[in-house]
């Protein structure tokens, strides 16, 4: 085939353009950042290089919290919503009268703003002193979910996540469900087996990678989780408890001493180690457990 | 006998199951819209909040408009927007033709140098895209927008998406207009991307989707709550003494912000759906 060279490298010229000043420059420099400490962002200097933003990041007392949360979410939220969205896939899959409109109502999450959302969630949720809000009253409790106990927030917040969560998981699983060759089904039927053994021994191998990968992607989908939080509790996370890694990081980038750019860095970094760690375990686990057709 | 019985059985418990998810996906809609049409005095009032409203009205959509600026915040995630995905589409799709079709020295690296950048997460390249902004300041003034459109417009995602349509229009299209000394570029113009349209329309609607959500970004580097997008506007009103006091009206901004959106993927639902089963990232 022809060589197109000039006109090639022409016709990827903006996209190279593009990519290069906002990804890969950013990639490097952010390494920069994290290893020159004290970096003063108004008079651009720097002490010295070292690791010493990694240490202030790991004894800042707001950047312990941060993880914690952050792994809370993962681990209830992950299985949580995995496991429900599988459920309603097979539901899903198994009816056919109103089915569409079902995929529908469920994919609407999906489309809306988290911001907008995230409001109503609280509204709902929230005690103020006219009212104890819909929530308390239909379980006829009286707790202050949006600024009372550490797990009530908690809760509240794993709720609006597996909400959230759901309409890409529903999606995936549904598709992935209805490529699985009837066939199986066929033969088994034929074989005699129950539908417990059906789902066990052929449904759940079947779809075990595309679950397996909405487990990973759920996985670092939670750890970045930040617009949910802020969505529920307003943007002062840390005064509500509920910040997270991803959320320290921009406070590192705002705060009114001018900026702490290696500390950011520094967090965003650790970041990316936790997640970059825990996906490449997830894919060691699944080395065993998911068998490609 | 029994088999039927078992069969309807499941059958109804499956779609009890259904319901009930709908109606949990569905309620905090319909509270959304309820709250914006009750009176604040009335709301105020309620100790035990109602699940309807005998009086309804429509002065919060009103004062969404008029207390606070959340007519400005519109306008300008309309112009990022527009701005934005029309230069993703003048970056896309020159560069996914360039792979699909066009040979040349370096494609096989390029291209794996693009996939490996997809795995960037965003929160990495935040901080310096933040400091570029900021130096060059783009978030001051008119120049917000600059710093808003920019960083937000090339994905790798849908290069890669496109890439992929482009290549499985069939040879025999591209030597026929070969034959007939077809440019590259009249051949992308008009025959690639008609054919291919399907595919654009859900990455254009997808971005539409991005841009029209995006809240860290806009939050991080406009100054300026004139720029504000209404994401962040809306956060802003709801830490305002407006958002406190005055929450039907809340809500209503909430509705209207929400309505575009779910227009489009009422219109184009099974396109948007399409392209994020096929995607499977968010972004």
């Amino acid at each position: 085939m022809k060589q197109n060279n000039l006109k090639a490298w022409l016709y990827l010229l903006p996209a190279i353009l593009f990519l290069g000043v906002f990804m890969v420059y950013p990639l490097v420099d952010v390494c920069i950042y994290a290893v020159e400490e004290n970096y003063a962002s108004i008079a651009r200097t720097y002490t010295g290089i070292g690791f010493g933003n990694f240490r202030d990041v790991l004894s800042d007392k707001l950047f312990i919290q941060a993880p914690k949360n952050t792994f809370i979410l993962v681990v209830i939220t992950v299985p949580l919503s995995t496991g429900l969205s599988l459920l309603i896939a097979l539901g899903l899959s198994s009816i056919k009268t109103l089915k569409k409109a079902f995929q529908t109502i469920y994919f609407l999450p999906y489309v809306t703003n988290t911001l907008a959302v995230g409001l109503v969630f609280m509204i709902l949720f929230d005690k103020t002193e006219y009212t104890k809000g819909l929530v308390n009253l239909l379980l006829h409790t009286d707790i202050d979910f949006i600024d009372g106990e550490y797990w009530m927030k908690m809760m509240v917040t794993c709720l609006y996540t597996v909400w959230i969560v759901m309409p890409f998981k529903i999606l995936i699983l549904t598709s992935a469900l209805a490529s699985v060759n009837q066939e199986y089904y066929k033969a088994a039927k034929v074989d005699g087996a129950t539908n417990s053994r059906i789902f066990w021994k052929i449904t759940l191998p079947m779809i075990s990678p595309t679950m397996f990968y909405l487990v990973i992607t759920g996985f670092i989908g939670a750890f970045k989780a930040y617009s949910d939080e802020v969505a529920l509790f307003g943007t002062n996370l840390n005064a509500a408890g509920m910040n997270t890694i991803v959320g320290y990081v921009y406070d590192m980038l705002y705060s009114d001493t001018g900026g702490h750019y290696g500390n950011a860095a520094a967090a965003a970094l650790i970041l990316f180690a936790i997640v970059f760690t825990i996906t490449y375990i997830n894919l060691k686990f699944s080395r065993n457990k998911v068998q490609y057709m | 006998m029994n088999e039927r019985i078992k069969k309807t059985g499941s059958k109804i418990l499956i779609y009890l199951l259904l319901v009930i998810w709908a109606f949990i996906v569905l309620f905090p809609f319909y509270w959304m819209v309820l709250t914006s049409v009750k009176k604040t005095s009335a709301y105020n009032n309620e100790t035990v909040p109602q699940v309807f409203t005998t009086d309804p009205t429509l002065e919060n959509y009103i004062s969404a408009f008029t207390k606070v600026d959340l007519g400005r915040y519109f306008v300008n995630t309309l112009i990022f927007t527009v701005a934005t995905t029309a230069l993703m589409m003048v970056v896309t799709i020159p560069a996914s033709y360039a792979f699909a079709r066009l040979e040349f020295r370096g494609k096989t690296l390029l291209f794996s140098l693009f996939l490996s950048l997809m795995m960037i997460p965003t929160e990495l390249v935040i901080i310096t895209n933040y400091v570029t902004v900021v130096n060059l300041e783009l978030n001051r003034g008119i120049k917000t927008y600059l710093g808003l459109i920019l960083p937000s417009v090339t994905s790798v995602f849908y290069i890669y998406l496109l890439k992929e349509n482009f290549e499985a229009v069939p040879d025999e299209l591209y030597k026929a207009a070969k034959v007939d000394g077809t440019g590259d570029l009249k051949f992308l113009l008009k025959v690639m991307v008609p054919i291919c349209q399907p595919t654009i329309v859900t990455i254009v609607i997808l971005k539409v989707i991005e841009c029209w959500n995006s809240y860290v970004w806009p939050r991080l580097i406009t100054r300026e709550p004139e720029y504000f997008l209404v994401s962040n506007g809306i956060q802003t009103i709801r830490e305002s003494g407006f958002g406190r006091q005055d929450i039907p009206a809340m809500m209503a901004a909430v509705v209207v912000v929400s309505v575009p959106l779910i227009v489009l993927f009422l219109v184009f639902r099974d396109k948007i759906m399409a392209g994020v089963s096929r995607g499977g990232t968010k972004g």
